[in-house]
């Protein structure tokens, strides 16, 4: 059972009191956009053995959103960041190219 | 013939005789026994029969890795069946049976497998099933039902409760010998919080029943003292009978603690299930010796040589009167000291080994023991219990060149190191070859969080086999001086996995590898034979591991014999994925105290105790319970949903609505952020107005439907279905915080904070003038709009809204008037023949109109096209949620299933989720649908069945019959017709 840290209320807490949100970072594409762009962002996932953005939301807890950067084999956790960017900040890329959590 | 000896027993305390019942029959045995020692203390070797060719099986190990002597124990609530002899503590008035025999334990009918078991060979289950299937149903079926399975199954609940603990640590230490001792007192030493935890009684291990020297003193004094510095320790809390079960992600542990099974008190919880968050687990759980292959090692009075020890020394009880022993190591010498030490005799000593010239060999041998070198057992003899043995070269293919009288045999295969709790959580291991073992890789631990090893290995478990070898691991393990203990040199293992080397089919065929299973070496051969040369498909080709025991004593043996077919080397072969719990756990510890009605919260809505009161049958919607109906005396369920149902169209109902999701959205986006959550315009929505509202998600399926409500320029609310106002509240969450967090817009759910009550019927104005405080009138209050406002002193918000096709309001009030509310409008509505109704009547009224419900006409596979919705689907967006989907090809083909109304030509209801019969089969030879009913009722108000359904062409086909299954009777000729089966024109709720 993973121990995830909550950027949003700063608690470190267990997986039962997280519900798990896939996949970060994914691209919204709606009416506009053609098959294969909706097909992406609806069914195709990296899957990742290995480094993984994941969203999770604090839902026993605070009720906010956050994302992690977690090795799905390993079960590494390189750090969590808020959910409102688009992609993974610096600081956790760093711990990644590291290997661990700065 | 086993026996108690007259003295010795290290566990057992002679002066308190213990009764207990094996199969009826009074037996006795001592404080501190296992069921194990004590049956065998009572000459009962033979203690239960084996799975598939019932042969008769006794005691092989003295364990949890025991595979043999599975008991059923204890009766009626308190009845359990596999439970291991070999870790059962004996208490007074212990009932015990054994297992798979029938119909007794001395004469058993399934036998005849044993004697037919070469048409019994691995994969029997598999290929049965491809036999043809008068077989399996007649001959198969039957007999395999009668004659397998693992004991039989408990008739009555369980009466015993469970709790949780959870616990924090620094250092978890599995195992209480003296490997986790070291540790344990290391680590109390720097000051961290140790948790400690054993699954016996007693701790100390093998060291105390072997016997070493420990810092100068002998092992049991060590361990005394050892244990009570811990227990001295503020900073270390010590659990006796506590199992490590599992080993989860980043340091999470599952103990087992047993409370009552050792004791004939049962009052209090019988487990306290220990979920510990440990920064890191130290495994001391020790080695499991591994049995010998050789033909006959099934046979009872064969033995491993460490449990033939700890009957002797632990419990005072002799397995026989004559031993041989046979081995690969130095360990099983021990044996033959302590059997000699009783009193017992050791007829002969077989060691595959050529030459050995170690310091307890030469003991052994000084003490006048025949020592054979470079020899193996060809045979058991015997059925019900060992004869004697027939000797041969271990290099050989089984030529007798001896025959020994004896009553019991002790192998010993060498030690494979418990490596579950590392493996758990992906630790790696490494074959020794010098050692023939695998142990944990300390360069590939299971890592945790910070990308760190979490698990480590102490003593035996870390593959160390000697005193001084398990003192140095545990202390090199957490960082400690190592207690000192004389060196003692001993000579290396000689791996053996086929007794002797040469053995040909005959042999092969009576070398037990996985004694539950009555897996052979024989069988592992054919699988790799057959093509099964993963270690994982011939473990579950062969069933080789599986069952209660998970193969504690057979993996290595097999796995071996596996890669030898395979000519593969045994870390090319690899083990099988050790999966928790170490031994299996009760359910009902799992559960703990969540049973019954405990096991979840349940949400009460503040008019629950008048409908209590009042005779509701309650149904479960969700965590809620919602009244089904109100049967009066004499009434059956359906006649009291009739009556709502007729009353409410024809006078006044009154319904809780209150489970109902109610979520206020507010902000200078809103209106924008519900244009995309619904498919309809909300924005343009006006302040005092309502309207339907429809949500997808991206893929275009309808997720839930409800009234939303204009507040003020500002705010809206919205209505959702029961089931769905938390997830429908989450999903709002999930797109404001996750993709639209720049939009300034917030989601209060406030289901719980009002009572909501629906008035319905042609009286439902009457009584709500009758209350009276504000203007109900239909030009104050049209359809579809709503007011603040007082009724009969209340502060209320009405919603002029209809679920039923009637005249109807909704009253909103906050929860804490919600009765009083209730109890005002039932006193008023005496006068209008007001009645309660419940989810079934409402359910009813709704598909009377054709109106859908979620859940019912949606399964996660319907749009909103599908349902005739498009009326509630904007043209004008450029997007909502599921607009994309719902552009998909799939949506518009010209045969989608779309929803129509059915009525049965007869007048009665079709079968609900009832299949629309096509033309035809398709490839698979099926009968092809057409299309399937989604809700049937009998309709009260038209005394007819009526039903809604999609059909393949629906709307287009009106008028057109069509056939619907019937479980077990012909197809039910239906009519596609509307959906609206009651006033078509609305004009009931136009008042
Ligand atoms: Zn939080």
């Amino acid at each position: 059972m993973l121990l995830l840290t909550c950027p949003n209320c700063g608690l470190t807490v267990e997986e039962t009191e997280l519900a798990p949100g896939g996949e970060a970072h994914l691209t919204r594409f709606g009416p506009a956009s053609g098959d294969a762009e909706f097909e992406a962002y609806l069914f195709l996932r990296d899957n990742a053995k290995g480094v993984h953005f994941e969203r999770w939301c604090h839902a026993y807890g605070c009720g906010k959103w956050f994302l992690a950067a977690r090795d799905t084999a390993t079960l590494q956790v390189f750090g969590t960041y808020s959910a409102q960017t688009k992609e993974p900040p610096a600081e956790i890329l760093e711990s990644i190219a590291k290997g661990r959590a700065t | 013939m086993s026996r108690r000896l007259k003295t010795g027993g290290r566990l057992i305390d002679r002066d308190r005789p213990v009764e207990f019942t094996f199969d009826g029959k009074a037996l006795r045995g001592y404080a501190g026994d296992t069921l194990a020692s004590a049956l065998l203390a009572n000459g009962q070797r033979v203690m239960g029969r084996s799975f598939k060719y019932h042969r008769p099986r006794s005691v092989v190990a003295a364990g949890p890795e025991e595979p043999n002597a599975l008991m059923e124990i204890g009766t009626g609530a308190r009845f359990e069946p596999n439970q291991r002899a070999t870790v059962q503590p004996l208490w007074e008035g212990l009932s015990a049976r054994s297992q798979n025999a029938w119909p007794s334990l001395a004469f058993d009918v399934g036998r005849v497998n044993d004697l037919a078991s070469r048409f019994l060979p691995a994969g029997f289950y598999y290929k049965t099933f491809m036999a043809p299937r008068p077989a399996w149903k007649h001959v198969f079926e039957p007999f395999i039902r009668k004659a397998a399975g693992l004991g039989s199954a408990p008739t009555e609940a369980d009466a015993d409760r469970y709790e949780f603990k959870y616990a924090f640590c620094d250092t978890l230490v599995v195992g209480g010998g003296i490997a986790g001792l070291t540790a344990a007192l290391a680590a109390m030493r720097a000051g961290e919080r140790v948790i400690l935890v054993e699954s016996r009684a007693t701790l100390g291990g093998r060291a105390a029943t072997d016997g070493a020297e420990i810092d100068g003193k002998a092992a049991e004094d060590w361990i005394k003292n050892a244990v009570e510095a811990l227990e001295k320790s503020e900073s270390v809390t010590l659990v006796a009978r506590c199992e490590g079960s599992g080993v989860y992600d980043h340091g999470y542990v599952i103990c087992t603690e047993d409370l009552t099974g050792f004791k004939a008190d049962k009052s209090g919880p019988r487990e306290r299930v220990w979920r510990i968050r440990a920064g890191r687990v130290i495994a001391a759980t020790g080695a499991i010796e591994r049995p010998l292959s050789f033909a006959g090692n099934d046979i009872p009075g064969v033995m491993l040589a460490s449990a033939v020890r700890d009957y002797l020394l632990d419990y005072g009880v002799s397995p026989g009167e004559r031993t041989v022993i046979v081995t690969n190591n130095d360990d099983a010498y021990r044996t033959a000291k302590a059997l000699l030490e009783a009193g017992l005799r050791v007829p002969a000593i077989l060691d595959v080994r050529p030459e050995v010239n170690s310091p307890i060999v030469r003991d052994i041998k000084d003490l006048g023991v025949k020592v054979h070198m470079g020899r193996g057992i060809a045979r058991v003899h015997g059925n019900d219990a060992v004869t004697g043995v027939s000797v041969c070269l271990q290099a050989g293919d089984g030529a007798v060149m001896q025959e020994i009288r004896c009553d019991a045999v002790a192998m010993s295969g060498g030690w494979s190191p418990v490596v579950h709790l590392w493996s758990h959580c992906g630790g790696k291991l490494l074959w020794d070859a010098e050692r023939a073992m695998f142990r944990p890789d300390p360069a590939r631990p299971p890592t945790g969080a910070d990308g760190e090893g979490f698990v480590k290995t102490a003593g035996a478990a870390s593959g160390a086999l000697t005193t001084a070898e398990v003192l140095a691991d545990a202390a090199e393990t957490v960082g400690g001086d190592a207690p000192s203990t004389a060196v003692v040199e001993e000579a290396p293992i000689r791996p053996v996995w086929v007794m002797p080397e040469g053995a040909g089919p005959k042999l092969r065929a009576k070398m037990w590898l996985d004694y539950q299973n009555d897996v052979k070496v024989s069988d592992v051969r054919l699988a790799a034979q057959e093509g099964f040369e993963s270690v994982e498909h011939a473990k579950r080709y062969t069933t080789l591991g599986m069952a209660t025991d998970q193969g504690k004593l057979s993996n290595i043996n097999g796995l071996a014999v596996l890669a030898d077919r395979l000519d593969r080397t045994i870390p090319e072969v690899g083990t099988t994925t050790f999966r928790p719990p170490y031994t299996p756990t009760t359910i009902g510890a799992l559960a703990g105290e969540a049973r019954g009605e405990t096991f979840q919260p349940l949400r009460r809505t503040p008019m629950h105790d008048w409908a209590e009161t009042h005779g509701a049958y309650w149904e479960p919607v969700g965590h809620w319970r919602r009244a089904y109906c109100f049967p009066r005396a004499g009434e059956s369920h359906a006649d009291a949903v009739s009556r709502e149902v007729k009353n409410t169209r024809e006078h006044l109902g009154m319904l809780d609505a209150s489970t109902l999701g109610k979520l206020l959205v507010r902000g200078p986006d809103a209106g924008r952020f519900l244009d995309m959550l619904y498919t309809n315009m909300m924005s343009t929505l006006k302040p005092g107005r309502c309207r339907y509202g429809l949500m997808c998600d991206e893929n275009g399926f309808l997720i839930d439907d409800g009234v939303v409500a204009r507040i003020d320029e500002q705010t809206w609310l919205c209505h959702t279905t029961t089931g769905g106002a938390d997830r429908i509240h989450g999903w709002m969450e999930d797109w404001l915080q996750c993709e639209w967090w720049d939009w300034k817009v917030h989601v209060v759910n406030l289901t719980e904070q009002f009572a909501q009550i629906a008035v319905v019927g042609p009286n439902a104005r009457r009584v709500l003038e009758k209350l009276g405080g504000m203007d109900v009138s239909a030009e104050a209050l049209p359809f579809m709009a709503w007011a603040d406002g007082t009724l009969g002193g209340v502060d209320v918000r009405l919603y002029r809204i209809s679920f039923s096709g009637e005249l109807s309001y909704e009253i909103a009030v906050p929860a804490s008037r919600g009765a009083a509310l209730w109890s005002a409008l039932m006193e008023a509505g005496a006068d209008f023949d007001v009645m309660p109704y419940g989810t079934e009547a409402l359910h009813i009224m709704r598909a009377e109109k054709g109106f859908i419900m979620i859940g019912d006409e949606t399964d996660g596979t319907v749009v909103p096209q599908d349902l005739g919705l498009d009326w509630a689907i904007s043209k004008k967006k450029d997007d909502y949620l599921g607009k994309r989907g719902q552009m998909r090809s799939e949506f518009h083909k010209p045969d989608r299933w779309k929803l129509v109304g059915l009525e049965t030509l007869d007048g009665t209801a079709l079968e609900d989720g009832a299949y629309a019969i096509g033309e035809g089969t398709n490839a698979n030879g099926q009968t092809v649908v057409q299309g399937r009913v989604t809700s049937t009722y009998h309709s009260p108000t038209l005394d007819r069945g009526i039903a809604m359904g999609l059909v393949a062409r629906g709307p287009e086909r009106m008028g057109e019959v069509i056939r619907f299954t019937r479980i077990g009777q012909e197809p039910q000729e239906a009519r596609i017709v509307s959906p609206v089966f009651f006033d078509p024109e609305g004009e009931k709720a136009n008042v």
